[in-house]
């Protein structure tokens, strides 16, 4: 049977400016790439991800100028488009004080106590 | 004697940082030692541990000179995990996420700590029969 893996994000902008994309993410969609069944679920400070509007450009040391800063939230909707699953935990976003609205189309919310039967569904979870 | 399990870990810490990096090569010398055939897929800064071009040196706070400091280098570390498993019937594979090399220009690694991609990672999932992944904090 083929392999199924969750990869629960909870360490939020671990070095997005450098790498100009969060690192999960991006290993997440590469492997996606290769036919890899893998979703994604963003906890803690990470639901914020999922947030609409996040802008990290205008980064400038001297004459250097960073060309493409990372756009998370559209790393989350190509996720989300090309099929993975993005789950949010619904108790993480409330408790920093994003709406509903505030969140970009396609994220699958799941409360704090329905983690543990969510990852039941995997063979294996992989928590970043 | 090996019971041919076969176990593959993701690290993601630089060497020097935090006692992760410690904790993963524990886990990995235990594996070693019970026979277990290891992989490890080194993520980001992980790709430092075994990189060749660590130094020993000298500590003039401890009084010793660099013989006497004996320094912990990781890659030697990992080298002796390597030996170790192979000692116990099982096998240390190993590596490193090409593109995060380039990054930070760590070439120069152990001879079997070879360039590979996220898709590695996958393919020695599914190879395995469980994976441990040590993200960084």
């Amino acid at each position: 049977m083929a392999l199924k893996v969750l990869n629960i994000v909870e360490t939020a902008y671990r070095a997005t400016i450098e790498e100009q994309d969060d690192t999960i993410l991006w290993i997440t969609t590469a492997m996606r790439g290769g036919g890899a069944d893998v979703d994604v679920l963003l906890r803690g400070n990470a639901v914020n991800y999922g947030v609409k509007g996040q802008d990290a450009s205008g980064l400038r040391f001297g004459d250097k100028t960073q060309s493409h800063p990372p756009r998370i939230e559209d790393d989350v909707k190509r996720l989300i488009e090309k099929g993975a699953k993005v789950y949010v935990v619904a108790d993480d976003v409330a408790e920093r004080g994003l709406e509903r609205t505030d969140l970009v189309e396609g994220l699958e919310r799941v409360s704090r106590t329905g983690i543990a039967p969510l990852c039941s569904a995997y063979d294996q979870v992989w928590h970043w | 004697m090996s019971d041919n399990k076969t176990i593959t870990f993701a690290l993601m810490d630089a060497p020097y940082e935090n006692a992760r990096s410690t904790t993963a090569l524990r886990l990995i010398d235990i594996a070693a030692r019970r026979g277990y055939n290891i992989n490890v897929f080194a993520y980001e800064g992980a790709v430092g541990l075994p990189f060749t071009k660590q130094s020993p040196h000298p500590n003039a706070v401890h009084g010793r000179d660099a013989d006497e400091e004996d320094h912990p280098l990781p890659y030697q570390w990992i080298e002796s995990i390597a030996k170790t498993a192979e000692a116990s019937g099982g096998k240390l594979d190993w590596i490193n996420c090409g593109l995060c090399v380039d990054e930070r220009g760590v070439h120069e690694a152990l001879e079997f700590a070879r360039r590979g991609t996220p898709g590695d990672l996958w393919k020695w999932a599914e190879s395995s029969d469980n994976t441990l992944v040590i993200p960084t904090k």
